[in-house]
């Protein structure tokens, strides 16, 4: 695993997607909020609530709401071209002849993109924090920070989420042997695909079943089991309230082990050129 | 046949893998001694590439075995691999720590392949981005290595000094498989080749085995005299050109001729190249004929090649 978090510290894709992937949350969900409440474009009945989630006490519910859809594609893509690149730049092949075996190689991968997810949540919610704390000081509001439960829910749920988009996008990569048509794939399903099957599942109820199992639904319903305010009730967009929490986390994690599974069985049996 | 006391590094048998219905190799039965180099030779397409893959376990055979007693390999297959965005001892660091090996290593590797390893590695010219996969596959003091084409790229100098480290190599008494379509360095460095064409091995044995014994190349007056001569005192011979072709040793096929009232113009040896082998057993252009239906790439490589028609030897 260290060799992957050398060449993954060194690559500048990874920083420039975290910093992407840091100010979008920041953006969506602090700067455009606390503007919106500051200029007052919306109904007075909304300030309230408005404000509470960009104190200190909302960071666990405002962090976990961007990561089912934005924060989503961007692990997707990192996943894609983590593992994508390596047949382009013939560095599994590199790989595969130096390491102890295949198994090993992959995992090393794996636990390093792990890292990686880990650390972004921890910088999603450390920045977060900051962003409230300027928030609560600059309205003279409270700077109580979340009850530790809620704030380790969120942050599992955060991981969780992370690590299913991010081994979605290995086993693109794998897949597709890659990395463009990997990240292409990706975005058009996260952002495009999944959204048009649920507004299908809409009208036709067996397409509404097979969306109910989609990944995109499992992370956002995760998220709106944290707390977070669907899109259908004015919240974030990606953010459902199709499953409830249990069975959210459990499809998550379902979608985790079935990407890292078939991405290693396709690593393993596949020649490598 | 290998004698009872010799050890193998690598041994493939009727190593076989297909495409659909194409056998891009097809039932090669090779076999690398413990502290030779063995060259590995075959045109563009013959299989070669395929063939290290697999022993290398990159590409799975569709049948046959390979068995690979190597404590560590090395390898450096089909040009390197190598993240763009590294510089080259950040890259020697990544494959060491894939390895198990300090960081430390890269410099050692780094010295000895003549790099300083400073620059992104998407900055290298051809000849760099080769040593620098030398310079890995050198990482762990591996005691086989695998090199296909290491000196595609370099200049004189660079192949001339890629040609220097791989004598040390062996000099150390480490195992290489080499493939390279220069067949002046094969002929020089290697102990033993193995040539392949059309996916199957249609010769394997040591380079002077393979060449044969060297020729006399006679130009005499009378012709039809000088060869009933020479064919009595040195065996079969066989018009070439302008003179005729026979064994030696030259000092008493000189006097018989002389004594019979031949007229003796000119007498040389005449030694075939791995070259003009490599040609004979490819046609030329690498679309030959392979060994004959039924015949087993081991049946093939048995045994030293049989000496092919004449090659210029005598022009």
């Amino acid at each position: 695993m260290s060799a992957e978090l050398l060449r993954l510290r060194r690559w500048p894709v990874l920083w420039v997607l975290l910093g992407v992937g840091v100010t979008l949350d920041l953006l969506f969900g602090y700067v455009f909020d606390y503007l919106s409440y500051r200029t007052g474009s919306r109904p007075v009945s909304e300030d309230a609530p408005l404000l509470a989630g960009l104190l200190p006490a909302g960071v666990p519910v405002t962090t976990v709401e961007g990561m089912p859809m934005f924060g989503g594609a961007i692990l997707l893509i990192l996943g894609a071209l983590a593992a994508g690149s390596g047949y382009g730049w013939g560095t599994w092949k590199t790989v595969l002849i130096v390491a102890p075996s295949r198994v090993s190689a992959f995992g090393g991968l794996l636990g390093a993109l792990g890292v990686v997810a880990a650390g972004l949540v921890a910088a999603t919610f450390a920045v977060n924090f900051a962003a409230a704390a300027g928030v609560a000081a600059a309205e003279s509001r409270s700077f109580a920070p979340p009850d530790l439960a809620g704030l380790a829910a969120a942050a599992g749920g955060a991981l969780l989420m992370h690590a299913m988009w991010t081994a979605c996008g290995v086993l693109l990569g794998v897949l597709a042997r890659g990395p463009a048509l990997a990240a292409g794939l990706g975005m058009v399903w996260t952002l495009a695909v999944e959204n048009l099957l649920r507004g299908t599942g809409n009208v036709l109820a067996p397409v509404a079943t097979v969306a109910g199992l989609l990944p995109g639904t499992a992370a956002g319903s995760l998220a709106g089991a944290l707390g977070a305010v669907p899109f259908a009730d004015g919240g974030t967009p990606g953010v459902l309230s199709t499953l409830d929490g249990g069975p959210a986390a459990l499809l998550v994690a379902a979608w985790t082990a079935l990407s890292v599974t078939a991405a290693g069985v396709l690593l393993l049996r596949r020649d490598v050129s | 046949m290998l004698g009872p006391m010799t050890q193998t590094m690598v041994t493939t048998d009727r190593l076989t893998r297909r495409y659909g219905t194409r056998a891009v190799v097809d039932g090669v039965s090779l076999t690398v001694r413990t502290a030779e180099v063995y060259g590995f030779l075959g045109p563009n397409g013959a299989g070669k590439t395929t063939t290290l893959r697999m022993i290398l376990g990159l590409v799975r055979p569709t049948s046959g075995t390979v068995t690979v007693v190597a404590r560590r390999t090395g390898a450096l297959i089909e040009g390197p691999g190598f993240y763009p965005y590294l510089s080259g001892r950040d890259n020697l660091r990544v494959v060491a720590r894939h390895r198990g090996l300090p960081d430390t290593a890269a410099t050692t590797v780094l010295d000895r392949v003549g790099l300083d390893g400073g620059a992104a590695f998407r900055t290298y010219s051809l000849g760099m981005k080769q040593r620098l996969g030398v310079a890995a596959a050198l990482l762990g003091d591996p005691d086989l290595l695998i090199l296909d084409e290491p000196t595609n790229g370099l200049d004189p100098g660079g192949t001339a000094a890629m040609r220097g480290l791989l004598r040390d190599l062996a000099s150390e008494g480490r195992t290489v498989l080499l493939s390279s379509h220069l067949l002046g360095e094969v002929q020089e460095v290697c102990d033993r080749v193995g040539v392949i064409n059309g996916g199957r091995l249609v010769a394997e044995s040591t380079v002077a085995a393979i060449r044969g014994d060297a020729t006399l190349f006679v130009r005499a007056e009378p012709l039809g005299v000088a060869l009933s001569v020479a064919g009595l005192v040195a065996g079969p011979a066989t018009l070439a050109g302008s003179g005729l072709r026979c064994a030696g040793p030259a000092a008493p096929l000189v006097r018989a001729l002389v004594a019979a009232g031949v007229e003796v113009y000119e007498v040389r040896t005449v030694e075939r190249s791995l070259e003009d082998v490599f040609f004979d057993l490819t046609d030329g252009s690498g679309a030959v004929p392979g060994p004959a239906p039924g015949a087993s790439g081991a049946e093939a490589g048995s045994g030293p090649v049989p000496a092919a028609g004449d090659r210029g030897g005598a022009a």
